[in-house]
């Protein structure tokens, strides 16, 4: 009779084979951030895997929300910025001076900590970016609208109430819409700057669900303070530390047996 | 369900997954003793790989679980299944000693017509089924329930454990034969310690109240 053949390490045995085998779609090569003459990113190489969720976590200040706008080029929007190295998305270098920005933001969407609605109602706040993308048709974009709001886990809490102001909606909800905003799109990648941290518990349950629906269909990066929500979300999570990129590999790795003890102690709450 | 909830249900299945292969692992051992069927008896040996990989799978999950910092009843649920894996594992490791006993034995002629082994074997599985039902269904009454009859097997394994001594002293070349029940008969009386193991974990996991170590009437 033959031994079942058992795999060397526990994480294995929890990782779903999806996960290891997704393809590579974000790959950053030695990218070096600096504000004037500052250096806040330190020569970070990392390859993010598509349809996954990524987390990156670390203390403040520690470049993990200046890498993440490093994907969708935010950083060209602050004087005195400089970047070296290389991003790709797809294997194109998103800084190569034929880059179409605004086409690259329509590819890679964002949703900040603090909820920003427009001062519009629920509907044109997800029919703004159809319609400044060139979309006139009223039938396509309410079909947006609804898929969108659904996807976003919103639909049935604003259905009834879709021309009224997006700024009477709770936070949970506002932050739900900018989701619903970012996805109407069609984006193959979301950046998530801090979701859930201005968001009650109960919201945050919310967005969290959501962000694993969402893996499905989108390529989702997310910085966090919560040690806690990286592991209930992220795939794989990277630790930063002082513009460094210190560990970087599955969350259940980083949160059970990391490789460096810099990465325990910080996963620990030992520091930071 | 939240993916959280669901991946709790996919660890409380992972269990009952490896109950169902103790309890084939344990019902095939003792077909396989009192058939004399030495086939059976080496198929034992796979089920117990089974809920060996299995329990490690288990663990795993549950270490990753842990690390998600559930709360309360989840919290208990994960330190339970890691515990009631362990039983589980061990159910299995019994089944294996019995199977390989078995398989002395059938080089043997019969000793005796099995009886009380059969009836053991029946009584350790239903007190297993009936806490791996209180699992699932949070029902702890059924749980505790259970416990008290883990003495009836006691006293069935001691019953035989002297009628297997009156053998030996009356007829010692049944020594080797007897020694082989008896083992058996410790096996199936380890069982059953483990299912009352397993019924005081599902007390713990719906009552949050540890009824170990307080004897009969307390618990």
């Amino acid at each position: 009779m033959a031994a079942i053949t058992l795999p060397a390490n526990p994480v294995d045995l929890v990782t779903p084979p999806g996960v290891l085998s997704a393809a590579p779609l974000i790959e950053a090569k030695n990218v070096e951030l600096f504000y004037g003459s500052s250096r806040a990113l330190k020569g970070i190489d990392i390859t993010i895997k598509e349809k996954l969720v990524t987390a990156f976590i670390g203390p403040s200040g520690c470049g993990k929300s200046t890498f993440l706008r490093c994907f969708n080029r935010m950083n060209d929007l602050i004087d005195n910025v400089r970047i070296t190295g290389q991003c790709l998305i797809g294997g194109e270098d998103i800084y190569a001076k034929d880059v179409d920005v605004i086409e690259l933001r329509k590819r890679v969407g964002m949703v900040f900590q603090r909820s920003n609605p427009f001062p519009k109602s629920i509907y044109d706040n997800i029919a703004y970016g159809l319609r400044l993308h060139g979309t006139k048709d009223k039938s396509a974009i309410d079909g947006v609208v609804e898929s969108s709001l659904r996807g976003a886990a919103l639909w049935d809490e604003v259905k009834d109430r879709l021309h009224s102001s997006a700024l009477g909606l709770s936070g949970g909800q506002q932050q739900r819409l900018c989701i619903a905003r970012a996805i109407a799109i069609r984006p193959e990648i979301i950046l998530m700057d801090e979701p859930a941290s201005a968001l009650d518990p109960l919201a945050t349950v919310k967005i969290e669900e959501l962000i694993l629906e969402l893996k499905k269909e989108f390529t989702i990066v997310i910085v966090t303070h919560n040690m806690q929500q990286a592991t209930r979300i992220s795939d794989y999570t990277a630790f930063f530390y002082i513009g460094e990129l210190i560990e970087y590999d599955l969350t259940t790795k980083i949160f059970t047996n990391p490789a460096k003890k810099q990465t325990e102690d910080y996963v620990t709450g030992r520091f930071g | 369900m939240t993916h959280f909830e669901s991946e709790l249900a996919a660890l409380k299945q992972k269990l009952l997954l490896m109950a169902s292969h103790a309890e084939s692992a344990v019902n095939n051992a003792i077909k396989a003793l009192v058939d004399r069927d030495d086939d059976l008896a080496r198929k034992v040996a796979e089920d117990d790989d089974k809920i060996d990989h299995l329990e490690q799978e288990v663990d795993a999950a549950c270490i990753t679980l842990l690390a998600k910092a559930p709360l309360a009843t989840q919290l208990r649920l994960i330190t339970s299944a890691m515990k009631i894996a362990r039983d589980l594992e061990r159910v299995g490791d019994e089944a294996t000693t019995i199977a390989r006993r078995s398989l002395e034995l059938s080089q043997e002629p019969q000793l005796k017509a099995y009886v009380d082994i059969p009836r053991m074997a029946t009584m350790a599985m239903e007190m297993l089924n009936d806490a791996l039902g209180a699992f699932v269904n949070g029902d702890t009454a059924r749980a505790r329930a259970v416990i008290p009859r883990d003495k009836d097997v006691d006293q069935l394994n001691k019953q035989l454990y002297r009628e297997l001594a009156s053998f030996m002293i009356e007829k010692p070349t049944t020594i080797t034969r007897c020694l082989h029940l008896m083992t058996i008969s410790k096996a199936l009386e380890r069982i059953a310690d483990h299912a009352k193991n397993v019924a005081e974990d599902v007390v713990f996991l719906y009552e949050a109240r540890d009824i170990r170590h307080l004897g009969a009437t307390a618990a």
